[in-house]
C-alpha cells in the first residue's frame, strides 16, 4: 500500500434479525419459499393496512446494544425513508433516523500490527428489508419477490475508525461473531442475512480533513469486502495522483471481475424525505426492561478467550480461534468437562483435526460426527498411553467417517500401543543387532543416528510402541556397548 | 299500537332497532325500501359508488333468521353505509378514485369487520372526495354529490356521500372518516349529526390513509344517541392498530341521560371574529343560549393559535399523503398505465392518470415540505405550531367541560363555486381543523336554517370525552326538532 495515504473506512453492517416473524407483519421469515408465499397484505403495502411493530426485534436490537457497550435510546421512533422501486411496496421503508434504539457503542479489534484498537460505533437501527425483482427466466419483463420485504434488519453503523480492509474485515468478523453469540441473527452469508456497504475514502497523511468517500454496495462476504475496498483503495488513490478528483458516488463491487463500478453520482442521489412515521408510536424503553434483557446476555467473545486463557491455560491465539463462535466454544468446554487432563491438547485437536474435518465435509461444528465426550475419550487414550498420538489420527479418522468409540476402535483394529518393555527391549535389540554399523556411528557421537533406531522399531510395531520407552530404551542399550 | 306506523325510512336507528326487536318489521322489509329508495334517489345525488343491494338482502335474511332463534346482536338487521374509503372485502373500495376504481379489497376494514359481527347490514359504498382531500365532494373521481337541501349545491366533503345519503332519508346511519373536519363539515351542510372521535379510540386498520395522524373513523346520522349507539360497537383498541388506544370503552348509550345542568361550556372568542356567516353565528348563538338556559354555563375561553390551525393542517396532512400515497404506483393493485416503455413511464402515467388534480396538489405539497432544505421550515415548524394547538385546548378544558361553535362558516355553497380557489376552499374547514390538529373528539348537530340551508353546532370535548359531547348533543335534540327536518324532495 502507498504509505503517502490514509486510508479512511466505516461499515454499514445489515444484519438479519432471527424473529420466525416479520419485523411489522405475522408473515413467516423463513428463507427458500416460493416467490411471495410469505407477503401478507401488510407486506403487500395494501390500502389500508398499519404496521404494528414485533417486540422480539426490540429485545434483540437492546440486547445487541448491551454486547457493544453501547447506549440503549429510552425513546426511539421509527421514521419513513421515501422512494419509489418496485420492490419496495409502499413506496417508502420504514426505519430509524434522528433516533435510533441503540447508538454510541464500541468494540475491540486487533490492527494491523496485531495491537488492540477501539472501533466506535455510532449507531444501529431497526428497519425492514425489501423484497427482490427477479429478471431471469421471465421472458423479458421482470418479477417481483416480496417474501423477504418486512424481514428485520439491524443496521450497524461503524464510525470512520477502520484504515485497512483488514481492519474492516477484522471489525466485520467480530460484530458477525458477536451477532451469532446473541443468537439475534444466523448471520448466513449466502442467504443475505448478513452484508455490509463500505464507506471509503483515502487522504494525505497528517491531512484531518477527510477525503471524497464512495460507498460500496452490497457486500456479502468476508472475502469481497477485503477485495472491494482493497480495490477501491487503490482506484482514489490512482485518481489523485493524476491530478483528478474522487467523487463522491455509490458503487457496486462486481465479484466476478474483481473492480467496483459507479452506480450513481451524488446528484442522482435520493431525496429521501425521512420523517417520523405516523402509523406507529415512539418505543420506549424503561431501565426495567434494559436490566431485564441485560440479564440474558451470554458471557461475550473478549470475556471468553480471556477467560479460556486463564483456567484452561491456552495461548491467547489458540482461545481466539476457539471463541469466534459460540457453538465451537462450547464444542471445547464440552471436550474439556470431560477429559480434565490437559485441556492444551483438545485445544489443539479441535483447532487441529476436528477443524480440518469440519471443512473437508463443509459442515458445521454443531453437526460434528464426533461428540465432544467421544473426543474426549480419544484424548484420554493418548493421555494414558494407550495410543500415541500419531495412532490417534488414525482413531480420529475412524471415528468420523464410520462411528463408533475410541476404544472400540482400538479394540478392533489391535492399536493398543506397546508399554510392555521387556517386549520393547526385545525388539531393541534386534534392531541394534541388524545395524551394527549404525551403531558404531552412534557411539562416535552422531546422535542424530539415534533417529533412525526410533524409526526402525516403530516400523517392526507397526508404530504401536511407545515412544518415550522406545526412546529410553534405545539410548540405555546404545550406551552399554 | 293502532294508528299508522312511522315510514321506516325515516326512523332512527334507535327506533328501528326497537322495530326489529319487537317484530313490528323484518329486515328484510326495512332494507327492501331503503335499497329502493337508492334506486330512486342515488343516482340523482350521486351518494353511492357502489350498491350492494343483493349482499344486503342476504344479509338481512340472515338477520331474520338469526333473530327468529333469539340470536341477535346489537346492530342485528340495521343498515348502515359504509364511506368507499373503507376497505370491504369482495367489494369495490375506490376511494373516489380513478386508482383505485378497480379496486377490490381483499378484506374488511376493522370498523367493518365490528359493525358487521353486530349484525349490521350493508347498502352500499358512498361517494366521496378522492382519497378524502376536498370539502365539497366535488374532487372526487365519481363525480360531485349533490346535497339534498339544493341539488345546486355541495353537501360539504370529503364524507359527502354518506351525510347526503342520511339527509336523504336513504340510510339511518353512514360510516365517514375525519381528517380536517371531513364528517362534522358535510354533516353541518345537511342537517344530520357528524361525530368524530378521539384520535386513537376507533381503529384506522383497512381505512385508506390520507394523514395518517390526523385520520379518525367515525359516523353520520341523524341523531346523537344513533351515534352512540355505533360508537359502543366501533370503538376499541385494535391489534393491527398500534395509534389505537387501550382505554375502556362505555356504554354511550346510557351515558346520554348526563343532565346539562352544571355543564361548562366554553365558547371561543376567535369563533366569532371574523369569517362567520351573521346569520350562522345567530343560530349558534340561539343554541347556546338555549343549553344556557337549561342550567349549562357558557365560558368565554381563548385559542390564540386558531388562526394558524389551516396552514397547520396543510403542512401536516399533504406531507404525510404524499408518503402514504406512494403505494399507488400501478405495479400491484388498482389503475395501471398501458404500454408503458419502462418503470419511470410506468410510474408517471399510472399516476399521473390515476390522481385528479387536487390529489396532486397535496402530493406536490407535501414533498416539497418534506425534502431537504424544507423540513425545519415547513414540517417541522408545522409540528411545533401543532403543539401549541394543542396546548391551547388543554389550557380550554382546565376551565370547561366542552368548547361549543359553529361547525362552518358558511351553510352548503354551490357547486362549482370554490373549486378553483383552493384556500377559499380550505378556510372551509377553520372550525373543525383545530380537533384533528389536537387529536379530540367533536359532534356536530343541526342547529337551525339560513334561507333553507342547515346550520351545524359543533361540540369538541376532552380526549375521550365522547360521553359528555354525545350527551351535550342528544339533549339539546331532545329540546329541538332541527334534525328532523327533512328536505321535501326525500320525505
Amino acid at each position: 500500500m502507498n504509505s503517502a495515504w490514509e486510508v479512511v473506512i466505516g461499515l454499514e453492517i445489515h444484519t438479519q434479525l432471527a424473529t420466525t416473524s416479520k419485523i411489522f407483519s405475522g408473515a413467516s421469515t423463513a428463507y427458500g419459499a416460493e416467490p411471495n408465499t410469505q407477503a401478507c397484505l401488510v407486506d403487500l403495502g395494501y390500502p389500508g393496512v398499519l404496521p404494528v411493530l414485533n417486540a422480539e426485534v426490540v429485545r434483540m436490537a437492546c440486547k445487541f446494544g448491551l454486547a457493544i457497550n453501547a447506549k440503549v435510546a429510552s425513546r426511539c421512533v421509527f421514521a419513513r425513508k421515501n422512494y419509489f422501486y418496485p420492490d419496495l411496496p409502499k413506496g417508502y421503508q420504514i426505519s430509524q433516523y434522528e433516533l435510533p434504539i441503540v447508538y454510541d457503542g464500541e468494540l475491540m479489534i486487533k490492527d494491523d500490527r496485531g495491537e488492540n484498537k477501539r472501533i466506535g460505533i455510532t449507531r444501529a437501527h431497526l428497519e425492514e428489508d425489501a423484497g427482490k425483482s427477479i429478471h431471469e427466466g421471465l421472458n423479458q419483463s421482470s418479477g417481483i419477490d416480496l417474501n423477504r420485504a418486512g424481514t428485520p434488519l439491524l443496521e450497524i453503523v461503524s464510525e470512520p475508525d477502520l484504515r485497512s480492509a483488514r481492519e474492516a474485515v477484522a471489525y466485520m468478523r467480530k460484530i458477525h461473531s458477536i451477532v451469532r453469540y446473541l443468537e439475534i441473527s444466523d448471520g448466513n452469508m449466502q442467504e443475505g442475512s448478513f452484508r455490509c456497504d463500505a464507506n471509503v475514502s483515502v487522504r494525505p497523511q497528517g491531512q484531518e480533513k477527510l477525503g471524497t468517500r464512495s460507498e460500496l454496495k452490497n457486500l456479502n462476504s468476508f472475502r469481497f469486502v477485503e477485495k472491494a475496498i482493497n480495490f477501491e483503495i487503490e482506484r482514489q488513490i490512482n485518481v489523485l495522483e493524476d491530478g483528478g478528483e474522487v467523487a463522491q458516488e455509490t458503487r457496486l463491487y462486481d465479484s466476478d471481475r474483481d473492480e467496483t463500478r459507479s452506480m450513481r453520482s451524488k446528484e442522482e442521489a435520493n431525496d429521501y424525505r425521512y420523517f417520523p412515521d405516523p402509523d406507529l408510536l415512539p418505543v420506549v424503553l424503561d431501565d426495567a426492561f434494559i436490566a431485564e434483557v441485560r440479564k440474558t446476555l451470554p458471557e461475550l467473545p473478549d470475556a471468553k478467550q480471556s477467560r479460556f486463557v486463564e483456567q484452561y491455560g491456552l495461548k491467547p491465539a489458540d482461545a481466539g480461534i476457539l471463541t469466534v463462535s459460540r457453538a465451537l466454544a462450547d464444542y471445547f468446554e464440552a471436550t474439556v468437562a470431560a477429559f480434565k487432563d490437559n485441556p492444551k491438547i483438545a485445544a489443539n485437536w479441535i483447532t487441529g483435526e476436528l477443524s480440518a474435518a469440519l471443512n473437508r465435509d463443509g459442515i458445521d461444528i454443531t453437526d460434528s460426527k464426533i461428540a465432544p465426550v467421544d473426543l474426549a475419550a480419544l484424548l484420554g487414550r493418548i493421555q494414558d498411553g494407550t495410543i500415541s498420538g500419531k495412532i490417534a489420527k488414525e482413531v480420529f479418522e475412524a471415528m468420523w467417517t464410520g462411528g463408533g468409540g475410541a476404544d472400540e476402535i482400538i479394540g478392533a483394529r489391535g492399536l493398543r500401543q506397546i508399554t510392555d518393555s521387556s517386549a520393547i527391549e526385545k525388539i531393541v535389540d534386534a534392531v541394534i543387532a541388524a545395524n551394527p554399523d549404525q551403531v558404531e556411528q552412534y557411539r562416535a557421537g552422531k546422535d542424530k543416528v539415534l533417529g533412525f533406531f526410533v524409526g526402525q522399531v516403530m516400523k517392526e510395531t507397526g508404530g504401536k510402541a511407545n515412544p518415550g520407552q522406545v526412546n529410553e530404551v534405545l539410548k540405555g542399550r546404545l550406551r552399554k556397548g | 299500537m293502532a294508528g299508522q306506523r312511522q315510514a321506516l325510512h325515516t326512523q332512527t336507528l334507535a327506533e328501528l332497532a326497537k322495530g326489529l326487536s319487537d317484530g313490528e318489521f323484518s329486515s328484510r322489509e326495512l332494507i327492501e325500501i331503503l335499497l329502493s329508495r337508492i334506486e330512486k334517489h342515488g343516482t340523482s345525488l350521486n351518494a353511492f359508488i357502489s350498491v350492494t343491494a343483493d349482499q344486503a338482502l342476504a344479509v338481512a335474511d340472515a338477520s331474520d333468521k338469526a333473530r327468529s332463534k333469539g340470536d341477535a346482536g346489537t346492530l342485528a338487521g340495521l343498515p348502515i353505509v359504509y364511506k368507499d374509503i373503507f376497505c370491504t372485502k369482495g367489494v369495490l373500495t375506490t376511494c373516489g378514485s380513478r386508482i383505485l376504481e378497480n379496486f377490490v379489497s381483499p378484506y374488511d376494514a376493522t370498523v367493518v369487520k365490528r359493525l358487521s359481527s353486530a349484525g349490521a347490514v350493508m347498502l352500499g359504498k358512498t361517494n366521496m372526495d378522492e382519497f378524502a382531500m376536498g370539502s365539497s365532494n366535488e374532487t372526487s373521481y365519481f363525480g360531485p354529490v349533490r346535497n339534498p337541501w339544493d341539488t345546486e349545491r355541495s353537501p360539504g366533503g370529503s364524507s359527502g356521500g354518506s351525510a347526503a345519503a342520511v339527509a336523504a332519508r336513504l340510510t339511518p346511519a353512514g360510516t365517514g372518516t375525519d381528517t380536517g373536519g371531513s364528517i362534522r363539515q358535510p354533516a353541518a351542510l345537511t342537517n344530520t349529526v357528524g361525530l368524530k372521535p378521539t384520535y386513537g379510540r376507533v381503529s384506522r386498520y383497512g381505512m385508506v390513509a390520507f394523514a395518517s395522524s390526523l385520520d379518525q373513523a367515525g359516523v353520520i346520522t341523524r341523531t346523537a344517541e344513533d351515534a352512540a349507539m355505533l360508537l359502543s360497537v366501533m370503538a376499541g383498541f385494535d391489534e393491527h392498530d398500534s395509534t389505537s388506544v387501550n382505554h375502556p370503552v362505555s356504554d354511550y348509550v346510557t351515558g346520554l341521560t348526563a343532565p346539562l345542568k352544571g355543564l361548562k361550556i366554553g365558547v371561543v372568542r376567535q369563533h366569532f371574529d371574523s369569517g362567520l356567516d351573521e346569520q350562522c353565528a345567530a343560530r349558534v348563538k340561539d343554541a347556546l343560549h338555549m343549553l344556557e338556559q337549561q342550567g349549562a354555563s357558557l365560558i368565554e375561553v381563548d385559542l390564540p393559535n386558531l388562526d394558524l390551525s389551516v396552514p397547520t393542517y396543510y403542512v401536516v396532512a399533504p406531507a404525510e399523503c404524499s408518503s402514504n400515497l406512494s403505494r399507488f404506483d400501478g405495479v400491484r393493485f388498482g389503475y395501471r398505465a398501458d404500454d408503458a416503455k419502462d418503470l419511470l413511464d410506468l410510474y408517471c402515467r399510472s399516476r399521473g392518470d390515476g390522481f385528479g388534480a387536487e390529489v396532486k396538489r397535496r402530493i406536490m405539497t407535501g414533498t416539497y415540505v418534506l425534502s431537504a432544505g424544507y423540513y425545519d421550515a415547513y414540517y417541522l415548524k408545522a409540528q411545533k405550531v401543532r403543539q401549541l394547538i394543542s396546548q391551547d385546548f388543554r389550557n380550554a378544558f382546565e376551565k370547561v367541560d366542552v368548547i361549543a361553535g359553529p361547525t362552518t362558516p358558511t351553510p352548503a355553497f354551490p357547486l362549482g363555486e370554490k373549486t378553483d380557489d383552493p384556500i377559499t376552499m380550505y378556510l372551509n374547514d377553520i372550525y373543525t381543523i383545530g380537533a384533528n390538529l389536537a387529536g379530540l373528539p367533536g359532534i356536530s348537530v343541526p342547529c337551525g336554517f339560513v334561507d333553507d340551508l342547515p346550520v351545524g353546532l359543533q361540540l369538541v370535548g376532552p380526549h375521550f370525552a365522547e360521553e359528555t359531547i354525545l350527551a351535550c348533543a342528544h339533549q339539546y335534540q331532545q329540546l329541538t326538532e332541527w334534525h328532523k327536518h327533512c328536505p321535501e324532495a326525500y320525505k
